[in-house]
């Protein structure tokens, strides 16, 4: 065992540790569990979410993209941004209905807001569904360092199977307080790893930042900007938009608004989260600076980047303590979206159709999930073979899908019925699952649009769809009383 | 004051999401970075110092300020 691995094993070891002692003393019902108790504040909520938010997507997949994409990778410095802005109005009306209502996680806002039981069972399971790109991200990613850090001792396949254990484990014993701590020490270590790295290897290697980007320039003209055709500036607004609609529509970060003490929380979040982004310039830096270092990655095989080039440059101790900050943005955001798949699945399906059953099952139902849910991203892990980036793309088409539905419903007068709410999110989820499993684009289906709107990302396709099929169904199942009532006012 | 407020909050859409149409060039190089990440870049600080603006004017914000 080299140096590295003993560091990255050291680090998954003391986070379950940590996970273990903040459980010590606490009651663990389904709401210690899963929303913290409603008890953090500005700060931990912002770790929280910056935990989650710069996950191995960020580190190995945008260090990937700017490697084997170089200009489209932007849109992830663009979408925060655009999401932070709406979270300032949205979050806080979420809190407060959540607060007044009692809820505990994403679909019980969908079942108390359109009474309608079966919504939220609809909903828990697109967000589920959605979430298993995501995971199997998580486990990509700590399947990439672990075999890259033993430098070729330890197989890609072994290295999955470790990082499933750590995760499964991690998640049974701590539930959210394990999150939260391990939030703090990732972020600490991100920051320090990230800066470092997109500071050193562009001086190291190219005698500056600029320098870097003239030699990436000189030998790929064009690469930095976005393309004519395909990831063209229609395909980067679209998917800013897209992104950064989904963005809070993740069962667990819409979870993880929750836990907040108050609503000024999230006001307050909404001014430092988008200077926060910039840490991913870094990140972009780490993947450019690999180009001309470590040539040849192809395909997904670009998320191997920023460790290569690690390899290639430093001690194995180094490699090792950079493995370990990657393996805590695998941790934190994969145990979150484990935990909040198993309480959907629990308590928004399986407690929904035996209502007979106590809240104690529920919770011990949720907890023998984990590792069910987790099986089954395993086998996607294998299969698949994209890049992280896409990956999350993937989830994020599925997961904005609910986002129409939601913002209807916080407005005065929603118009949108139960069974709109139903036609529109399945409309949504329907075309981007056709689209995925054809690998069509909006060009594919419809060539005899113009370019720009060709290079449309099809989740916004999606969305427009879904929209148009919501307000359809919806005035068609519109109750009686409520159009009289409204005409008696007009 | 909300629709103000509101406005504001949509200056970085237009932004980001029109904006980006017109600045996609490598070159000239600002901040030593490719010109359309150093457009992303610029909106992303200008949207905090918009959210700073929002947050002072937003009189919600001032209800509980001896928190």
């Amino acid at each position: 065992m080299n140096a590295a691995l003993v560091i990255i094993f050291a680090v998954m070891i003391m986070s379950i540790y940590l996970g273990i002692r903040a459980k010590k003393g606490k009651d663990m019902d389904l709401e210690q569990w899963t929303v913290g108790g409603r008890g953090f504040g500005t700060i931990f909520v912002f770790l929280l979410m910056a935990g989650e938010i710069y996950t191995t997507f960020t580190f190995l997949g945008g260090s990937g993209w700017a490697y084997g994409k170089g200009g489209p990778t932007f849109y992830i410095i663009g979408y925060g941004c655009l999401a932070y802005i709406m979270s300032y109005f949205l979050l806080p009306k979420i809190w407060r209905y959540a607060k007044d209502n009692n809820l505990l996680s994403q679909s019980d806002f969908f079942v108390s807001k359109y009474k309608s039981p079966y919504l939220g069972i609809f909903v828990s399971l697109v967000g589920v569904v959605a979430m298993i790109p995501y995971f199997v991200l998580q486990l990509k990613g700590l399947g990439i360092i672990v075999s890259e850090a033993s430098y070729g001792t330890i197989s890609p396949t072994i290295a999955i199977w470790i990082g499933l254990t750590v995760v499964t484990v991690y998640v049974m014993v701590s539930g959210i307080h394990g999150s939260a701590w391990t939030a703090v020490a990732k972020d600490i270590l991100i920051l320090v790893v990230v800066l470092f790295l997109g500071i050193y290897l562009p001086i190291h290697y190219y005698g500056g930042i600029q320098p870097m980007f003239e030699a990436v320039e000189a030998a790929k003209p064009g690469f930095l900007a976005l393309p004519e055709t395909g990831m063209s500036p229609s395909w980067f607004a679209t998917t800013i938009l897209l992104t950064a609609l989904g963005f809070y529509m993740w069962p667990h970060t819409f979870g993880s608004v929750y836990s907040a003490q108050n609503e000024k929380v999230f006001r307050k979040n909404a001014i430092f989260m988008p200077i926060y982004q910039l840490i991913l310039l870094f990140v972009f830096f780490v993947g450019f600076a690999a180009i001309l270092q470590v040539p040849g990655l192809e395909g997904p095989e670009a998320d191997l980047a920023l460790l290569r080039i690690s390899i290639e440059t430093f001690d194995p101790w180094v490699v090792g303590v950079i493995g370990a900050a990657g393996i805590l943005t695998a941790l934190v955001p994969g145990s979150m979206i484990l935990m909040a798949a198993a309480t959907l699945l629990a308590k928004n399906v399986y407690q929904v159709l035996n209502p007979k059953v106590t809240d104690q099952q529920v919770s011990k139902t949720a907890r023998y999930l984990v590792p069910v849910v987790a099986l089954i991203a395993v086998f996607f892990t294998f299969k698949g073979g994209n890049t992280l980036v896409t990956l999350l793309l993937m989830g994020y088409s599925l997961v904005t899908q609910l986002f129409p539905t939601l913002a209807f419903s916080l407005m005065k007068n929603n118009f949108v019925t139960k069974q709109g709410a139903f036609a529109g999110i399945a409309a949504g989820v329907a075309t981007v699952a056709y689209v995925t499993i054809t690998g069509s684009t909006v060009g594919s289906l419809l060539p005899f649009l113009p370019q720009a709107i060709q290079d449309f990302n099809v989740g916004i396709i999606a969305m427009i769809l879904n929209i148009i099929v919501l307000t359809v169904v919806s005035l068609l199942t519109k109750p009686m009383s409520v159009t009289s009532r409204k005409t008696k006012t007009a | 004051m909300n629709t103000f407020i509101k406005l504001l909050a949509l200056i970085p859409f237009a932004g980001l999401l029109i904006g980006t149409y017109f600045a996609n060039k490598v070159t000239p190089y600002l901040f030593g970075m490719p010109f359309l990440l150093a457009y992303c870049v610029i909106w992303v600080v200008l949207t905090t110092f918009l959210m700073i603006i929002i947050y002072k004017l937003d009189p919600r914000n001032k209800e509980s300020e001896m928190e």
